[in-house]
């Protein structure tokens, strides 16, 4: 529910940086702005103008930071509310206490995302453009910041105006013959009007194909390396680490634990997962560790199983093949420098397998392009017109509208009245329309609006 | 100004097809009505097409008649051909049409009128509203006469400033040979309300005896003739068919040389037209490439050689028009009895209006017909009944009476009218109403008999009527659910003529109807008592059956938007003090002041977006009233 009072939170993001911008939105914005704000030249501020000053405790007075603030008056603003920022210095402690200052003058907490939803309730962006925004702040790489950036600039919605398009189209054919029987019309002509959903049909099946690669971009993938100790599983992930840019600090954790790092794959935001060594043991806390790598085998999306090619395969390598069982799997034959003495049973014939040395660095380059054409097609990812949904909402009510129209064929080839007919063909458009935004209700918009990130 | 000694609660306008329900509501539900027409010789006339019903328009008549209204009884005992159209596109769009003498059509309504109690039927003009002050005390009329009245409803037609033109000669009418209505639209417009300018258009009407009907198809009505009232018992005149022909290359070149001629391509006439319903100058000249156009040739009456060329209304001088109707094979010797021509009225923008068809601007004061900017018999009466019932309600201080969209066609349109306005003529097509596997025909009475009832419209013996039927209804489904298939050899083979020989002992009847292969008819082959069950049980229980998967997402998506319904939007409300909402949708919404949440969210530009923000404005109370 929108309740027009004045929110406030930091809209950089945590952690020590060299700038902290607290953000105020709502009709008191610059009240609450200027009770802690003074600028260097005495008057008033003007809108959309940057101002050099200081930020203070109106109770003590005491001073807190050096600021530059900007009011940006209703509706020119991302909200379409009057909205204050105060640019202070990015130590944490400072930034938390520059926003407690703006909470005891009155501003509210924002809730996630509700930033977001102001501007989309108030008719700045529309719905697909407000998912989108909420994928540029969590793009992990520029490949999912494009499609993010795509969407915004409205892609997605044209091709779904398109579709939408055909389909009210067929409708209007429908209907005509429907209401208008005694004028010269001819007989209903069943083929333009399967030929119409058909074109409707083949976008929506285009977008659907497109969703996996969208959610991959998006969410990126998992990638858990499994094999003996020795087998080089940690040089694999140094080489891997050491070649591309973390963006996320690894979580620590002892050497029998999961760890994890997440690297850039060519535009793929791939999460490491590095595991126990693999071997029988007593030791109870390490058999732990085995079984918990193990675990995660069913929740990655790929296993790198990494066998030393230079020793014969044993009964521990047939261990860890056995728990693979059918999850997505390469082999890496590690240790490729060295003569081959490894002789792999029949089971891993059809099995994807790349040699590469983890010491020299050759063949990462083959496992790491292996890895991202797994999971994306390289011509999707350039291609201009690429648009893929990337949200399960959009998803769902692609599926169902196309649920409809190919139930809505079979009626027609069947023969059905053209009543229910036009029935399918509204509930199509009428699903497709809850992706554009056009007939959502209070309860999809909660939805959608919980999983926003504060700030933009 | 003599003030006539007697105080009406209802005071009709107009005697067409919206004031003579409008008049007959009123006074059946005990209000004392006066319904005054220009002309007591032409009540209920059919100034246009001698037909009633149609996609849409049937539907309506059926509503009428469940709520208690004349229309449908009226074209039963004056019909002279009745056909079922779309009989093979589904329930929901089967319609009623039905020729109607028109001269017996327009006596039987009056006798009806003149039989009914507490109904007061004078001739006169209406030239202006009597207000005292502000408010609205009755009517004054040419003659000097002033009416009292707590209510008026204005059917006004065509008559307010109507403007007759054939070719490039224009002159005032209300209707080809009768006066215009002068005085009372300027009046309306000076008391602040929008007042617009529509067109409207008829053909000429023929002589039969100079076409040769033998080179033209005959189009028989259906037989038996099914009536349009779920009351009526048979139809008594003699069925005669309409004939079927049409332009040709030639007919379309003499059209092409009258266009600079024409009132429309020459700028004359400036009232907006219907599209769906165009002059042959504009089917010409908008769909070149078409080298014919159809025309049912539908007879006038029983009594009469007049017929009415469908679908063929011009504007153009009278000389184009004789040299083109002759142009079509079968007229060649065609004369013109009455010459086609366009005719140019004042209406009022519906969207001034509330749901129950009172202006906003006027309490007391009603609005039905044409001069609602609709076209149609049938939609005139759907509204007319409803201004009757609405002005009778607020005499009696009783709530006053909506229809949802979900509940009736009469709701859509009413709807439609009062929360999206009209620039052009409105007529109801089925493809307006969302809920459209729910507004049938067939249920027209399940969905309003008891409304009706309830009103006071619906006769105690006709209700009775009703239940009988409805409880029949429901037995029926009810055995067809718990009768279980013996599959004695008669019944196998049936079965696996219509390939359903996969089909085991055992199953319910009703499981049985659900088949797409199998309809009532076959079961009454198989079954002793479907094949005595009457039809109109066995329509509803087969429709309810058969489509019982489409029905219930209907209902579902109904269930849904009832939040939106029943939210009310205050009259006072004022849409600049709510923040949040963008200067357009303010405009829009301060223009059409809808009375729910749900009229808000129909109005072009009103996003879903600035519905919440409105919701939330009316359940925190957050807004101000004009006043304030």
């Amino acid at each position: 529910m929108y309740i027009r009072d004045t929110i406030a939170a930091v809209s950089t993001p945590p952690g020590n940086g060299g700038i902290g911008i607290v953000r105020i939105s709502g009709n008191t914005a610059a009240t609450v702005g200027s009770a802690i704000f003074k600028p260097v030249k005495d008057g008033g501020l003007k809108s959309h103008r940057f101002y050099f000053g200081s930020i203070h405790d109106p109770a003590s007075d005491e001073l807190i930071d050096e600021a530059m603030a900007v009011l940006m008056k209703a509706p020119r603003s991302y909200t379409c509310e009057d909205v204050f920022e105060l640019h202070c210095h990015g130590g944490v402690l400072v930034v938390e206490r520059v926003l407690d200052l703006v909470l005891k003058c009155g501003a509210r907490l924002a809730e996630a995302g509700e930033f977001t939803r102001r501007a989309f309730l108030n008719g700045r962006i529309d719905l697909i453009q407000a998912e989108a925004v909420m994928d540029i702040i969590g793009s992990q790489t520029e490949a999912a910041l494009r499609l993010a950036q795509h969407q915004r600039e409205g892609a997605l919605s044209n091709r779904i105006y398109e579709a939408r398009g055909y389909l009210v189209k067929a409708l209007a054919l429908i209907e005509a013959y429907i209401d208008f029987p005694e004028d010269d019309l001819g007989e209903t002509d069943i083929a333009t009007i399967n030929l119409t959903v058909d074109r409707a049909l083949s976008i929506l099946g285009e977008l659907l194909a497109g969703f996996n690669d969208g959610r991959i971009l998006r969410e990126g993938i998992s990638v858990l390396i499994i094999g003996k100790p020795n087998a080089g599983k940690s040089s694999l992930l140094n080489r891997l680490l050491n070649e591309n840019r973390a963006i996320v600090t690894h979580i620590p954790g002892t050497t029998r634990d999961i760890i994890e790092e997440t690297i850039n794959l060519g535009g793929l935001p791939v999460k490491l997962l590095d595991s126990a060594g693999i071997r029988s043991t007593s030791d109870i806390v390490e058999q732990e560790g085995i079984r918990r790598a193990l675990e995660k085998i069913q929740e990655a999306d790929l296993v790198l199983f990494v066998l030393d090619a230079s020793r014969p395969f044993d009964s521990e390598d047939q261990m860890i093949l056995d728990a693979l069982s059918d999850a997505k799997t390469i082999l890496v034959l590690n240790k490729s420098d060295l003569p081959r003495v490894v002789e792999l049973p029949a089971c891993f014939d059809g099995m994807i397998s790349i040699p590469i040395s983890a010491s020299s660095g050759s063949g990462v380059d083959d496992l790491r392009e292996k890895v991202r054409t797994t999971f994306l097609h390289e011509t999707d990812l350039d291609n201009r017109e690429f648009v893929a949904i990337s949200r399960a909402r959009h998803h769902d009510a692609l599926v169902s509208a196309e649920a409809v129209l190919r139930k809505f064929r079979d009626n027609l080839l069947l023969g059905l009245g053209l009543d229910l007919l036009a029935i399918d063909l509204r509930d199509a458009l009428s699903a497709i329309g809850s992706v554009t935004g056009e007939t959502t209700c209070d309860e999809v918009l909660d939805a959608i609006f919980s999983s926003f990130c504060i700030g933009k | 100004m003599m003030t006539y000694d007697q105080q009406y609660d209802v005071i009709v306008v107009g005697a067409g097809h919206a004031g003579c329900e409008a008049a007959l509501a009123s006074a059946r539900m005990g209000c004392l009505t006066l319904l005054l027409t220009l002309n007591l010789d032409a009540i209920a006339l059919m100034s246009c097409n001698p037909s009633i019903g149609g996609l849409a328009k049937g539907h309506l008549v059926k509503e009428i008649d469940a709520l208690g209204g004349e229309m449908a009884r009226n074209i039963d005992a004056t019909g002279i051909q009745f056909r079922i159209l779309n009989t093979r596109k589904g329930p929901a769009v089967r319609a009623s049409r039905a020729q109607a003498d028109k001269q017996l059509y327009r006596l039987r309504m009056k006798r009806v009128l003149e039989q009914q109690d507490n109904l007061h039927l004078k001739q006169g003009e209406v030239t202006a509203l009597y207000l005292e002050g502000d408010v609205l005390r009755g009517v004054d009329t040419r003659s000097g006469i002033r009416f009292v009245g707590r209510t008026v409803i204005l059917t006004t037609g065509t008559f307010m400033r109507g403007l007759i033109h054939i070719g490039l000669t224009n002159y005032p009418g209300g209707r080809a040979g009768d006066l215009p209505s002068v005085g009372l639209s300027d009046q309306l417009k000076s008391m602040g309300l929008d007042v617009g300018r529509l067109k409207t258009g008829t053909p000429a009407r023929l002589d039969s005896r100079t076409i040769d009907f033998s080179r033209l198809e005959p189009q028989h009505g259906d037989t038996p003739p099914v009536p349009f009232s779920f009351h009526s018992t048979g139809i008594p005149l003699r069925q005669v068919p309409c004939h079927i022909a049409y332009t040709n290359p030639r007919t379309h070149d003499i059209i092409r040389s009258g266009l600079d001629r024409s009132p429309l391509y020459a700028g004359v006439i400036e009232g907006i037209g219907p599209r769906y319903c165009p002059s042959i100058e504009d089917k010409v000249v908008r769909f070149p490439d078409k080298d014919r156009h159809q025309t049912f040739i539908e007879p006038e009456g029983l009594d009469t050689v007049e017929v009415y060329p469908s679908g063929m209304s011009t504007s153009l001088p009278i000389d184009i028009q004789i040299a083109f109707y002759r142009s079509m094979a079968g007229l060649e010797n065609v004369e013109i009895m009455r010459p086609a021509y366009a005719i140019e009225y004042d209406y009022v923008d519906p969207i001034q209006l509330h749901a129950t068809l009172e202006t906003k601007q006027i309490p007391n004061l009603y609005h039905a017909g044409q001069i609602n900017g609709t076209s149609g018999y049938e939609e005139a009466a759907g509204q007319g009944l409803m201004a009757g019932i609405n002005a009778a309600l607020r005499v009696k201080g009783r709530p006053s009476f909506v229809l949802g969209r979900n509940e009736a066609y009469i709701g859509v349109m009413i709807d439609d009218l009062v929360t999206l306005g009209t620039r052009e003529p409105y007529r109801m097509f089925t493809s307006r109403a969302e809920y459209r596997l729910l507004l049938r025909e067939d249920n027209a009475d399940l969905r309003l008999a008891e409304k009706g009832h309830l009103l006071g419209l619906v006769s105690e013996a006709d209700y009775m009527t009703f239940q009988r039927k409805r409880e029949m209804i429901a037995a029926e489904y009810e055995r067809l659910c718990s009768t279980h298939l013996e599959m004695n050899a008669s019944q196998a083979e049936l079965l696996s003529r219509h390939g359903c020989a996969d089909i085991q002992k055992g199953i319910t009847l009703e499981q049985l109807l659900r088949r797409p292969e199998i309809s009532y008819t076959d079961l009454a082959a198989i079954d002793d008592v479907s094949r005595e069950t009457v039809s109109n049980v066995s329509e509803q229980v087969e429709i309810q059956i058969k489509y019982r998967g489409y029905i219930e997402r209907q209902l579902e998506q109904v269930e849904r938007s009832h939040k939106l319904e029943n939210t009310k939007l205050p009259d006072e409300l004022d849409y600049y003090s709510i923040t949040g909402l963008t200067t357009e949708v303010r405009e829009k919404l301060a223009k059409a002041k809808p009375d729910t949440l749900g009229q808000a969210s129909r109005i072009p530009g009103v996003t879903p977006a600035a519905i919440s923000v409105l919701a939330i404005a009316i359940k925190a109370k957050r807004w101000k009233s004009h006043e304030a």
